[in-house]
């Protein structure tokens, strides 16, 4: 293990965190809020500490950097991140208990959005911000954020493709572009601007800025923490209709609008991903109406909520503005349902990803048709070109993984003697980085009153589901630590 | 600049890591994923697996935006039918294809008409003309030739019986007349810069410039034997060492060739009438004595299995052989094999990978750029020519008064055909030629480009 580079490297992602509570320390200012003021300044200071400390300890690293090195510091990484990112919770005094306090920065990071405040709205302006700030940062990645701007005299330091892959979710993650650091540019690139166009849009609506601004950070990274209490139930139809469109939007595979971008609009739109992905949207919002029908006074009213549930379980986000625990059965199990599956692969969502659901059910055609002709030969397609059979044994341990530790989460979790529902909606939510779920941790509700050990279980449910499991995985992995 | 790299093999690896560290897009096309999987992660470059000669293929390796096709896959035939094809889907595209079989190498320059090829190269025959010098200029591990010839930049090892162990660089003129300049020493692995005061250890390779006449003077005074190489036994017989021995029988060298394949040395025999083929085990040392390896006056190493080669060279060595010339495929432990006795090391996949990074970097500026690109010490220092020109600064000046780089050096300034080895008074004028040497990770474009 190259320990002074991976020291190196989590010195400059704290750096970068750092920088980034900027913003959040001038909404201070102009809110005058001392206290948020003073813990952001002592959690700058802190961090200025320990990044030069590990750089100043680390400058001589070699350069060598293999598969092992960039998974562990990229769960390395996530995990400063969030416990730096809380800090400002702790100081300020927003949330005095440290594992809470880690909990709210994790979700936020993980773009889970699921909360341990019940009254988000007596919270400082720079706090709220900051929480919102870190689903914008999270969701797109901030190695690749560092990739785009810190991998300075092109190509010479330790470059990698394991960071990239570890950190972009989906079973197959390519680059756009040759170099590295450009495709990182053309991701946070086509980031900002539709988060821009979220703002924009949500101004026309008449929302306040600062509340535009949060949402939009919120939506963009589909995390979810709101800055009302009621979240977005509160808003008019408009901005809702358009956090639902944006939420969707910003559950697609990035590369779908780099694509657009290229002006190749036809093969934007044959690509299976994106047809399912679509498909799955409209279906669910359909059964939804129907199966809602006379609960709402309109039909107007029953598609807005129904659209706004759905995508903002599919896309796991998790807004809400509706309380979808009151709705019948069926409507909760398609809701459900929607939860495991996710968005798309190189989206900013979790959750188990359209494009690896659909490689495990070609790859489950293939073998029922082979049982029953031992003697076929069929291969695996995505867009017309073969998937290799590495890739489908990925996904394949990857669901193994996936449901392993869904189950002991929940077993941890039960520990509580909360209700099965609510202990598996907790679970579900926060590995696929929803944040609401059903009954006790329903729209409405808050994981305040789960015990701290579930919290930390949780929060290790959060970052596996963020980071797609193994870069977690590795770091409680004796080999990785053993000498090579 | 956006390059396409067709062919993930020895000299696409070593292309690959030159030309992805001075910041061009790559992208790799290769049949095997296994290959491409593993230098994509290693470099910043972006792979496609497929047929290099499908359109398909091309177009999604984005030929279209392309500055420069490399075809260099083992076939020759694959090469060329790419680069036809690249260019018939983008006819701004310069092209790089590798032709290695000698029944093309006469046709090369009609076939640089028919597939429009902007540079055809060669590893084995450009393998084959650097023993050849080496050959005819024994004394040295290594030789570059700059400014058509006149001026050389040689690597010579220090011996324990060297004249040159334990001198300093200041007491050289007490050893040697000639004015040689030491620019470089590879010491366990690493290029140092010399100064004054540095004493020269035994292992030490010296990398050394001067005219061709001082290199002479040089050679006597070290009391380094150059005597005319008559009879030369050459181990393996593949392309390389017909293209070699092609030329070494033209100028009246007697050429002994040790093949194991009894096929290849009929056709070896048909192609190369007054060699001497021996059909026989290279590895067998009993055949090597009963061939007469101790009374030949150089061997030459070059099977396919590096090896062996390195073996039969230190058998070689041991029996006495005078100059002895090792052919290696792979170079990357370099500082490991330097403690062995294996005289020369040529390396084709570096010769070749140097040509066509030097054609890169005069596309990159048609104006002032390189003449020519050599690497020496091992990949770590490069020393490179350029033509002093109009638009070059500090003409005139004398180099004393100049700030260049750190990890620059002007090695030789080659004013209308006299060569000067720099001292703080010398001036270049428009028309001369200066070779500089970088060690480090600066790359020199441009003249310009080594000045503060």
């Amino acid at each position: 293990m190259n320990y002074k580079m991976m020291g190196k490297f989590v010195g400059h992602i704290a750096l970068v965190e750092g920088v980034f509570m900027i913003p959040a320390l001038f909404i201070g200012m102009y809110h005058h809020e001392t206290k948020s003021i003073i813990a952001f300044l002592i959690t700058m200071a802190i961090i200025g500490i320990v990044s030069a400390f590990l750089l100043a300890v680390c400058r001589n690293s070699k350069k060598m950097f293999y598969a092992k090195e960039g998974l562990t510091c990229v769960g390395l990484s996530w995990m400063v991140l969030g416990v730096l990112g809380a800090l400002p919770f702790v100081i300020s005094g927003s949330i005095p208990n440290f594992i809470d306090a880690v909990f709210e920065s994790v979700s936020g990071f993980t773009t889970t959005g699921a909360s341990i405040l019940t009254d988000v709205e007596v919270l400082p302006r720079s706090i709220l911000y900051w929480r919102s700030f870190t689903h914008w940062l999270g969701g797109m990645g901030v190695l690749v954020f560092v990739l785009a701007i810190a991998v300075g005299s092109e190509g010479k330091s330790g470059f990698t493709m394991h960071l990239l892959r570890a950190e972009s979710p989906g079973p197959k993650v390519g680059k756009l572009v040759p170099r590295m650091k450009r495709t990182a540019e053309i991701l946070y690139l086509l980031y900002i601007i539709l988060t821009v166009l979220d703002f924009i849009f949500l101004m026309i609506g008449n929302m306040p800025v600062f509340d535009a601004v949060c949402t939009a950070l919120g939506t963009a990274g589909t995390g979810g923490f709101g800055v009302r209490n009621d979240s977005i139930a509160g808003y008019s139809p408009y901005i809702q209709n358009v956090c639902t469109v944006f939420m969707l939007l910003f559950g697609v595979n990035f590369s779908c609008y780099y694509l657009l971008l290229l002006g190749q609009v036809k093969n934007v739109f044959k690509d299976e991903e994106l047809r399912i992905y679509l498909g799955l949207v409209f279906g669910s919002i359909a059964l939804i109406v129907w199966n809602l029908r006379g609960f709402y006074d309109t039909l107007g009213e029953t598609i807005r909520y129904a659209a706004f549930q759905v995508a903002t379980v599919m896309s796991t986000t998790g807004f809400a503005t509706a309380d979808f625990d009151q709705w019948p059965a069926f409507s909760k199990a398609i809701l459900m349902c929607l939860m495991f599956v996710g968005a798309s692969a190189g989206s900013t969502a979790g959750g188990f990803k359209v494009g690896r659901l659909m490689l495990l059910m070609k790859n489950l055609r293939r073998k029922v048709r082979k049982s029953v002709n031992p003697n076929r030969v069929e291969i695996v397609r995505n867009n017309g070109d073969m998937i290799d059979e590495d890739t489908l044994a990925n996904c394949n341990s990857y669901l193994v993984a996936y449901v392993l530790i869904l189950v002991f989460s929940f077993l941890l979790l039960s520990l509580n003697g909360f209700s099965q529902t609510t202990t598996f909606s907790a679970v579900v939510s926060c590995f696929n980085n929803i944040g609401p779920g059903f009954e006790g941790v329903g729209p409405t509700c808050n994981f305040a009153s789960f015990s701290w050990f579930s919290k930390v279980v949780l929060i290790f449910d959060m970052l596996a589901g963020r980071l797609e499991i193994f870069p977690i995985l590795i770091l409680f992995s004796k080999s990785t630590w053993r000498r090579r | 600049m956006k390059i396409i790299i067709a062919g993930d093999g020895k000299v696409g690896a070593m292309l690959t890591r030159q030309l992805s560290v001075e910041g061009n897009d790559l992208t790799l096309i290769d049949n095997n994923g296994k290959v491409l999987e593993s230098t994509e992660e290693r470099y910043d470059i972006m792979a496609v697996q497929g047929n290099c000669a499908s359109m398909d293929v091309l177009c999604q390796a984005g030929i279209e935006e392309a500055d420069l096709l490399i075809a260099a896959t083992g076939a020759d035939e694959v090469n060329l039918l790419c680069a036809m094809t690249a260019h018939g889907l983008n006819s701004k595209l310069h092209t790089i294809a590798r032709v290695r079989n000698p029944e093309y190498s006469k046709q090369i320059y009609q076939m640089k008409e028919v597939f429009p090829l902007s540079l055809a190269v060669n590893p084995e025959k450009q393998t084959a003309d650097e023993i050849e010098r080496l050959l005819k200029f024994p004394g040295f591990l290594r030789r570059d030739t700059f400014a058509k010839g006149r001026v050389e930049i040689v690597e010579l090892k220090v011996t324990e019986d060297s004249k040159l162990r334990g001198a300093t660089l200041s007491t050289l003129d007490s050893i040697t007349k000639a004015k040689v300049l030491i620019f470089a020493v590879l010491r366990k692995g690493k290029a140092i810069t010399p100064d004054g005061n540095f004493e020269l250890q035994v292992g030490d390779r010296l990398f050394v410039t001067a005219s061709r006449n001082d290199l002479t003077v040089l050679l006597k005074d070290l009391g380094i034997i150059t005597h005319r190489v008559k009879g030369v036994m050459i181990c393996g017989g593949g392309t390389l060492c017909y293209y070699l021995a092609e030329k070494l029988l033209r100028s009246g060298i007697s050429v002994k060739i040790i093949e194991q394949d009894h096929n290849r040395c009929v056709r070896l025999a048909a192609l190369l009438p007054n060699a001497n083929i021996v059909c026989g085990d290279a590895s067998n040392g009993q055949l090597l004595d009963s061939e007469g390896i101790d009374s030949t006056d150089a061997v030459i190493t070059m099977t396919g299995i590096d090896e062996l080669n390195m073996f039969l060279s230190l058998y070689a060595s041991e029996i006495g052989v005078s100059q002895i010339v090792t052919k290696v495929g792979r170079l990357e432990n370099h500082s490991m094999v330097d403690k062995l006795p294996l005289g020369s090391i040529v390396c084709p996949k570096e010769l070749c990978a140097n040509n066509i990074v030097r054609y890169v970097r005069a596309m990159r500026n048609t104006e002032g750029a390189a003449i020519s690109v050599h690497t020496i010490a091992d990949g770590q220092a490069e020393a490179v020519e350029f033509m002093v020109d109009e638009k070059t600064l500090h003409i005139g000046e004398p180099l004393k008064r100049l700030r260049t780089k750190k990890d620059v050096l002007i090695a030789c300034i080659t004013h209308r055909a006299e060569t000067i080895l720099p001292t703080g008074d010398s001036t270049f004028e428009v028309g001369d030629t200066v070779i500089v040497v970088t060690t480090g990770d600066t790359i020199i474009y441009q003249l310009n480009d080594i000045f503060e």
